[in-house]
């Protein structure tokens, strides 16, 4: 298996699913089954891939990148950028989550087309989404990540503004009516393009310093660990450098106050858009917050640590409280990631062993549990023909089944022991107790600590609203004499899996820190020392 | 004076014999398909000898006269950045050319002397790539303008194209007067026009006002060649009024030879005082991108949103310059390989916007972009050609169009200074301006219903003309071939640099 370990196995992960993505548009319109099994087909086998990966992933040495390519792969000589792709501990599981999610998302398309029908476009874009995602999370070349966490933008751009909802919405201060599709997908697609380009310029300054210390540039991301970690960046520059980099993920991930794209997207998105965006899109902030911004400036990272947590619990707060005031079940669910987010920049902000764990799990988790609640979500949208929680009421009567998952994912949600969810939100608060010393802001986090808790009060409220709202009750007269379909085998194979992994995760939590422990170990040592 | 060097005039000398040719084979014949291969053959021909001069090393014909080959006595020079402006301009006329064979079948204005048109003005900007004293590049600069003054009013019947006629005309006059006037006060001040012999005088009377006032006046001659504000205003009436393909050419051959005329004008002959033309680039490239930009977002026609989308990509590929301006010249090679890599990829991604325009709208038969709804219900292909070109343009990866606003963010910000700082960070908004109106276009195209009324049967059924799609796969291909592997436009960048780096500054 020398090929598998020497990048090609990773970069076929990468790669097969834009192969097939060209094969899906290669294919006449009219052969609609065959786009189906084609897209299938290429999901399954990078799926079967991702998990012969993790197979045979040396867990004894998490914090070293595996399956990777040589370092010196050339990709542009010219600015010295190279293919260097390699998963750790950390990208591990979400390689595996993208890969899950693609699969998930293609069975589910089986019988839940969007309109307008154009299934051929539609998986093709999904295909392209899952290369862009995968690829994010194994560069390790900064100049690569920024193509992978660029590529994304496009499909995601024209899921949302093709298939999305064509409710009429104004256009806030300028009051312009407008779709709803139109005015999400353009406000996402400018968000992070803004984001981005900021970014980008704090990828060229680091690439320009590191001269000083390498004696030439680089856009490697160990040899950029590795200098600022002696500490190569400094001063106003870093400073600088850290704001660009914050602005591109924190309008990804996205935190409070750059999250107002989020809930027009997630809503306004067909339920695929909204699982992927949900599941897998946000996690490419935080994943880079982890991958980047703190072992490459971590002096700046310790400095802007107290910003970032408080910004974080704003967010969960924030997040929470928004929840309550909504009718649109999908838009609670986008506000609910807002918070779940939150907690997870939590995890980060503490800057420690446990905190960043959390953060990852809160990931994992959080991509497993909102992507099921968007998939229910979609599905119920898809029968009732309303997401309007005045509207709904006695689900449990009408479709049990559908009732007792989407009951399910919202314990899951709100983080009940035993389930995934529970994980991240505790260790992350678990975390805030006591932060990484070097922060000096240990009584600061402990107030974050307790408005995080209170958060997650909230979060049960929240959640406890949208089940009593939808799932108990007696349906109203609307709905009454209505025969719905109960979840049907498409949803049971697409949702399943999501159950399990809740569940699994849920009560060995080792799944996940199996892996990631030792890498985030390795990788605070190398930042901080000691 | 030794002998002429003549394999190294050989593109030049193909092209003139091209268009002698056009016009007698337009004479002797009626089949007029024949005028456009002849016009083919000969830029096909063209490409050859610009290959052999450049691998001149690697074959064993060539005998190499040294690293370049200067002839004239150094006004006409065939080195790496010549070159590969050679090439550019020849693809981009070649492409033209393929745009025009088809646009012609279906326009009534067929004359023959369109391709010697088309192919003297390629001439000009080939020749423009290589001329290192004033009066070639301005010779080299008419014989570009001159047969696209009469291009852009091809169709005689339409007012709006004899208004872009007559606006670029003018303009155009404008703009020698003031590039002439300038001149002649640096002649007057330096006793030289040839740009090597200015770079070491310059140093001597840099300080003098007339001086400065001869460099403002040659860098207002060139910022009308290159469209960018406050001299763009003919612009948009111009690429809305001349037939599309010439707009196409205009767009990358006229204003590309611009941009190698202030290219050699600034980094060749002006490399002394960068601190006079550093900061008056830096202003009209701030300019250019800002009110490019915003003014192409109320832009409900397609010709004119490209017009301003290309002030705002001027405006793009002049920070460099201006970045360049008060730092040291270490840094002027990186600059100048800047905005040659974003040069090349924007003529690929440029003319291969208007190929797919081209095809819409004349099928649409209106380059209103209301009229383009709905594209995606009866082309898919032509709507995801659409995508590619006009998310080239804005920077998304993985296309052409990313890496070049990639070097120039590189060369902007490695200045390390405050001049490149600030530009790149007024590039990094602009950027996101851009966005808006690159996705309206398509916004329309795949989100919005078809107009009622409208029969997309005939739509469907309709077919791409053979060379407009043959230009739109090229374009695409390069397009996406530049976007995964963008050294090959960066290796380019490099290797024009050399010029650069050679005259050995300090």
């Amino acid at each position: 298996m020398d090929w598998f370990e020497n990048g090609w196995g990773l970069s076929l992960i990468v790669f097969l699913p834009v192969v097939g993505a060209l094969a899906v548009l290669a294919i006449p319109k009219a052969k609609e089954s065959l786009v189906k099994w084609t897209a299938l087909a290429f999901s399954l086998v990078t799926l079967a891939l991702a998990i012969a990966l993790a197979v045979q992933f040396d867990y004894s040495a998490a914090d070293t990148y595996q399956f990777g390519t040589a370092m010196d792969t050339s990709w542009i000589s010219a600015i010295n950028a190279h293919f260097h792709i390699g998963v750790d501990g950390i990208s591990l599981p979400m390689v595996l989550l993208a890969a899950f999610i693609t699969v998930l998302v293609i069975i589910y398309s089986w019988n839940h087309w969007p309109e307008p029908h154009n299934p051929k476009l539609l998986l093709a874009f999904v295909l392209i989404l899952a290369t862009g995602m995968t690829g994010t999370f194994v560069a390790l070349d900064l100049v690569l990540f920024f193509v992978f966490f660029e590529v994304v933008l496009l499909p995601m751009y024209f899921m949302i503004g093709i298939w999305g909802d064509r409710g009429i919405t104004e256009v806030p201060v300028v009051r312009w009516k407008i779709e709803m599709r139109l005015y999400a997908s353009l406000k996402f697609f400018v968000f992070t393009l803004f984001g981005s380009a900021f970014m980008l310029l704090g990828f060229l300054a680091l690439y320009f310093r590191s001269e000083e210390m390498l004696g030439y540039r680089s856009f490697s991301m160990i040899e950029l660990s590795e200098i600022g970690a002696a500490g190569a960046f400094t001063g106003t520059f870093a400073f600088l450098v850290f704001a660009g980099l914050f602005v591109g993920f924190a309008v990804k991930v996205p935190m409070w106050p750059f999250h107002t794209w989020l809930p027009d997207a997630h809503t306004a998105a067909p339920t695929i858009g909204s699982v992927i965006l949900a599941a897998v899109l946000l996690k490419l902030g935080t994943y880079a917050f982890i991958r980047i911004a703190i072992p490459i400036l971590p002096d700046q990272a310790v400095a802007w640590a107290p910003f970032i947590g408080v910004l974080a619990v704003i967010g969960i707060i924030y997040g929470s409280l928004a929840c309550l005031a909504q009718t649109d079940v999908k838009r609670l669910i986008a506000y609910s990631s807002v918070g779940h987010m939150g907690f997870v920049m939590l995890g980060i902000a503490t800057m420690t062993e446990i905190g960043i764990n959390a953060a990852i799990i809160g990931m994992v988790a959080h991509g497993l549990i909102t992507g099921l609640l968007f998939f229910i979500a979609g599905s119920m949208a898809h029968r009732y023909h309303t997401r309007d929680m005045g509207r709904l009421g006695g689900n449990m009567i009408l479709m049990p089944k559908m009732g007792l998952l989407l009951g399910f994912a919202a314990m899951a949600s709100l983080g009940l022991p035993s389930l995934a969810g529970f994980w991240g939100e505790f260790m992350s608060l678990m975390a805030s107790f006591s932060p990484l010393e070097a922060i000096q802001a240990t009584s600061l986090f402990r107030v974050l600590m307790v408005i995080g808790a209170i958060g997650t009060v909230l979060t049960a409220g929240y959640m406890l609203y949208m089940l009593r709202n939808v799932n108990f009750g007696e349906p109203s007269e609307e709905w009454a004499d209505h025969e719905f379909e109960d979840v049907d085998s498409f949803e049971w194979l697409a949702w399943a899996p999501l159950v399990i992994g809740t569940i699994a995760i849920g009560i060995f939590p080792k799944i996940v820190f199996g892996a990631t422990n030792d890498a985030v170990g390795g990788l605070l040592q190398k930042a901080f020392g000691g | 004076m030794s002998a002429i060097d003549y394999h190294a005039l050989l593109p030049e000398i193909i092209l003139a014999t091209t268009v002698l040719v056009t016009l007698v084979v337009d004479l002797m014949t009626r089949k007029k398909y024949l005028v456009a291969i002849t016009a083919m053959v000969g830029m096909f021909a063209a490409i050859v000898p610009v290959l052999t001069l450049t691998f001149c090393d690697s074959l064993e014909f060539c005998t190499a006269t040294g690293a370049d080959r200067v002839l004239f006595g150094g006004s006409y020079v065939v080195d790496a950045y010549a070159l590969v402006f050679k090439g550019v301009f020849i693809f981009a006329a070649f492409i033209a050319l393929l745009l025009s064979i088809g646009y012609l079948e279906m326009d009534r204005y067929y004359e023959g002397e369109y391709y010697f048109l088309l192919i003297a003005s390629a001439l000009g900007a080939v020749a423009m790539a290589s001329s290192r004293d004033f009066v070639t590049m301005i010779v080299a600069l008419e014989l570009v303008s001159g047969p696209a003054f009469l291009l852009a009013g091809w169709r005689k019947g339409d007012p709006r194209s004899n208004e872009a006629a007559l606006k670029f005309f003018i303009t155009g006059v404008i703009a020698l007067a003031l590039l002439l006037f300038g001149v002649s006060l640096l002649y007057g001040l330096t006793g030289t026009q040839q740009f090597d012999q200015l770079a070491v005088a310059s140093a001597g009377v840099a300080e003098m006002p007339l001086f400065t006032l001869g460099v403002i006046f040659v860098l207002l001659g060139f910022g009308f060649k290159v469209s960018a504000v406050p001299f763009h205003f003919w612009t948009p009436d111009t690429y809305e009024g001349a037939p599309p393909p010439v707009t196409a050419w205009l767009s990358v051959g006229s204003k590309g030879a611009g941009f190698v005329g202030l290219l050699s004008v600034t980094y060749l002959a002006f490399p002394e005082v960068s601190h006079i033309w550093g900061p008056v680039l830096w202003l009209v490239a701030l300019l250019s991108m800002t009110v490019g930009n915003i003014v192409a977002i109320k832009q409900t026609n397609v010709m004119r949103l490209l017009g301003y989308s290309s002030i705002a990509q001027a405006g793009f590929m002049l920070a460099p310059f201006g970045a360049a301006a008060a730092s040291n010249a270490d840094n002027l090679d990186q600059a100048f390989s800047a905005t040659v890599t974003y040069l090349v990829i924007y003529a690929v991604m440029n003319l291969g916007a208007f190929a797919v325009a081209i095809i819409i709208g004349s099928r649409v038969g209106s380059y209103e972009l209301e009229d383009w709804a709905g594209l995606n219900r009866w082309a898919p292909g032509l709507a995801m050609a659409l995508a590619v070109f006009f998310m080239s343009l804005a920077g998304i990866p993985p296309l052409a169009g990313w890496f070049a606003k990639f070097a120039m963010f590189q060369a902007t910000i490695g200045v390390g200074n405050w001049w490149g700082y600030s530009i790149a960070i007024a590039a990094a908004i602009n950027a996101v301006i851009a966005l808006v109106y690159y996705s309206n276009v398509l916004k329309v195209a795949f989100m919005d219903p078809v107009p009622q009324g409208v029969d997309i049967e005939a739509f469907e059924s309709a077919e791409v003309p053979g060379p407009i799609g043959f230009a739109l796969g090229l374009t695409a291909f390069g397009v996406i071939l530049l976007g995964v592997f963008p050294g090959l436009a960066a290796n380019l960048g490099e290797f024009s640099a050399q010029v650069v780096a050679s005259i050995g500054l300090g």
